[in-house]
């Protein structure tokens, strides 16, 4: 099977004031068609601003992003990171969707959601007004909306939560992408509604067909729904691996420190949550060696001399750390 | 409210002085000046004078001009079109010239034409509006002989009088403080919705720059646009008083600056109650525009 989508040596950084800010260090990973991969790790590990950069969505006045991301569906593979803006258009919204975390501030308050909807369509498919009206009506019913012809004419304010982040995924469903990217799409939902939002967008990438990233920082939601994990620290994927496989026996010790810290519901007597020790790295810093040094259990000299490169584990299993977890010494390069 | 203006209006009216010494004439008398002053009743308790002023008022009675000897009311309907024109002229330009400035400004932060666009509102709003009234009188009439020195001139077209070019200058010059305002207002709201998260949503899409202009960026920074261009409004009608004099505007300002030099007592109230009047009214306008723009406070 051919990746739908490769990243490669992906780089962002800020130009701020008080000077760079690394926020994406070389991330690499490949994207099969129809999979579900999910990206993992704390708040400001570069998940989200990973996506952004691939779709040339952040502020171009101080973002500067570098690298590759071949979008491959057609016979020859387009690099989406040097396209214009205007060839971009082309794949954003048709071909690539995401979703955002909080769908009332992610909506347009001044326009109807239906209108929401069509725009999509009559950009990217170029249906008319009637035609794009049926089918901003159809897709409304698809994510579960009650009276979707009514709704359709019904302002983001005059929905709840649940139902405002169902109006957002008929948006980004709307022209059938091959990718639908899912940036926390729960967070900012009730537990109850978090599992109705999980299970549709499930269900319409399996009558849909569409390759999904599901980024989270929910472990529990990750063992259910992914094929692969790409765990991220301090701007960079510090493991990717088939779901099993990295629950089973994690290959990096920042993914052993993160598993480690799931609650045991079952566990007896009083026992202290535990964390990783330590805070992540500060991100004005270029990293010039692996960024989970300070934090790491089994850090050895090397770990402070250069950057550990992708030492490959098992089938579709990469982790970016020169000790060896299993056989519990440093790694032999080859 | 308006019962708040028309008294602070009378109480510091009848503090500049008696009006009296000012309409008789210099040899007049101790006595006939009380005379005139019991006829036109001054000499009464200044609350009794308030009282009876309201009570009038209610009914539509808004006192007579001293100097005139006509309606106070019907002096200020008169003048009423002149300074409606001017400043309704006065804030097309300001928006022209305002909101596109800040419209440039805000979508291109910290680029030259942002910096452009940041000098000519802190210019609009610092150059005195008078001094600048008399260097266009003296670049543009005296010099090039484009426009009147002074005066308000119309044409005729399908029976109404339309002002001609006479009005440009004053209404640019009364126009300039107002566009500082904006586009300074502009360019931040621009600035401000264009980091929202529906824009990124809206990029997400893959729509067209000018769509995301339109629907989300200019759509969503009319909002608080709206009152400010109200208040504006409200202050070009009410506020005209040193173009008006410079230009000879006959307007509202205009008889204003008369009526407070020759004590007409009833001529300012009258003055007073229209402006506070209009400031009300466009407040209640400015409301019900904001009803269309913004669906989360429109009722039903």
């Amino acid at each position: 099977m051919k990746p739908i989508l490769s990243v490669k040596q992906l780089n962002t950084r800020f130009e701020t004031f008080d000077g760079n800010v690394y926020a994406v260090n070389d991330v690499n990973f490949e994207l099969m068609a129809g999979e579900t991969l999910a990206v993992v790790g704390e708040s400001g590990s570069g998940k989200s601003v990973t996506m952004l950069s691939i779709l040339g969505l952040l502020p171009i006045s101080t973002a500067r992003v570098s690298g590759h991301a071949f979008f491959n569906k057609n016979v020859k593979a387009v690099d989406l990171i040097v396209l214009p803006a205007n060839a971009l258009n082309r794949y954003r919204g048709k071909h690539i969707s995401i979703i955002f975390q909080d769908a009332l501030r992610s909506l347009n308050p001044v326009q109807t959601v239906g209108e929401q909807i069509s725009e999509s369509l009559m950009t990217h498919l170029g249906y008319g007004k009637r035609k794009s009206y049926r089918r901003a009506v159809e897709l409304l019913e698809m994510v579960g909306i009650s009276q979707p012809d009514k709704r359709y004419y019904s302002y983001p304010h005059m929905f709840s939560g649940g139902m405002r982040q169902r109006a957002m995924i008929a948006i980004a469903i709307s022209c059938s992408p091959d990718i639908l990217i899912a940036d926390e799409p729960t967070t900012a939902l009730d537990v109850t509604i978090q599992t109705q939002i999980t299970e549709l967008i499930r269900r319409l990438q399996r009558e849909m067909g569409m390759t999904v990233i599901w980024i989270t920082h929910d472990l529990g939601v990750v063992a259910g729904i992914a094929d692969r994990v790409m765990v991220m620290y301090a701007g960079t994927g510090v493991e990717i691996s088939p779901v099993d496989q990295l629950y089973e026996s994690p290959q990096h010790p920042y993914t052993e420190g993160l598993l480690g810290a799931i609650p045991n519901i079952s566990a007896t007597g009083k026992k202290r949550l535990v964390s990783i020790v330590g805070a992540p790295p500060d991100l004005f810093q270029e990293p010039a060696h692996c960024q989970f040094a300070w934090r790491c259990p089994y850090v050895f000299e090397k770990c402070w001399k250069r950057i550990p490169p992708n030492f490959k584990i098992g089938e579709g299993h990469l982790s970016k750390c020169f000790y060896d977890l299993k056989l519990k010494q440093p790694r032999t390069e080859v | 409210m308006l019962l708040g203006v028309l008294f602070l209006v009378f109480f510091l009216l009848h503090l500049t002085g008696d009006p009296v010494t000012l309409m008789v004439s210099r040899h007049a008398s101790p006595s006939e000046i009380a005379a005139l002053r019991q006829e036109l009743g001054f000499d009464r308790p200044i609350l009794v004078q308030f009282w009876d002023y309201l009570t009038n008022a209610l009914q539509g009675d808004f006192g007579h001009s001293f100097r005139y000897r006509q309606p106070a009311m019907n002096l200020v309907m008169e003048r009423i079109p002149a300074t409606i024109e001017l400043a309704s002229v006065a804030l097309f330009m300001a928006i022209l010239m305002g909101v596109t400035i800040g419209i440039l400004g805000g979508s291109n932060p910290n680029s030259i034409l942002d910096s452009l666009a940041r000098g000519i509102g802190l210019l609009g709003q610092t150059i005195p509006t008078f001094w600048l009234g008399l260097i266009l009188i003296i670049i543009f009439s005296v010099n090039l002989g484009w426009f009147p020195t002074y005066g308000r001139s119309t044409f005729e077209l399908f029976g109404l009088n339309i002002p001609d070019k006479s009005i440009v200058l004053p209404a640019f010059a009364l126009s300039l403080f107002t566009t500082g305002q904006l586009a300074r207002f502009t360019r931040s709201a621009v600035l401000e919705v264009m980091n929202e998260e529906y824009v990124t949503t809206a990029r997400s899409k893959g729509l067209r720059k000018i769509r995301i202009y339109s629907r989300y960026i200019l759509k969503n920074s009319a909002i608080p646009m709206i009152s400010i261009i109200g208040v504006q409004f409200s202050y070009l009608l009410s506020g005209s008083i040193y173009i008006e004099t410079i230009f000879s505007w006959p307007g509202l300002g205009n008889l204003l600056a008369e009526a407070v030099s020759t004590r007409d007592f009833f001529l300012v109230q009258a003055t007073a109650f229209f402006t506070s009047f209009v400031v009300i009214g466009l407040q209640l306008v400015t409301d019900l525009i904001y009803m269309l723009v913004d669906p989360r406070i429109r009722y039903r």
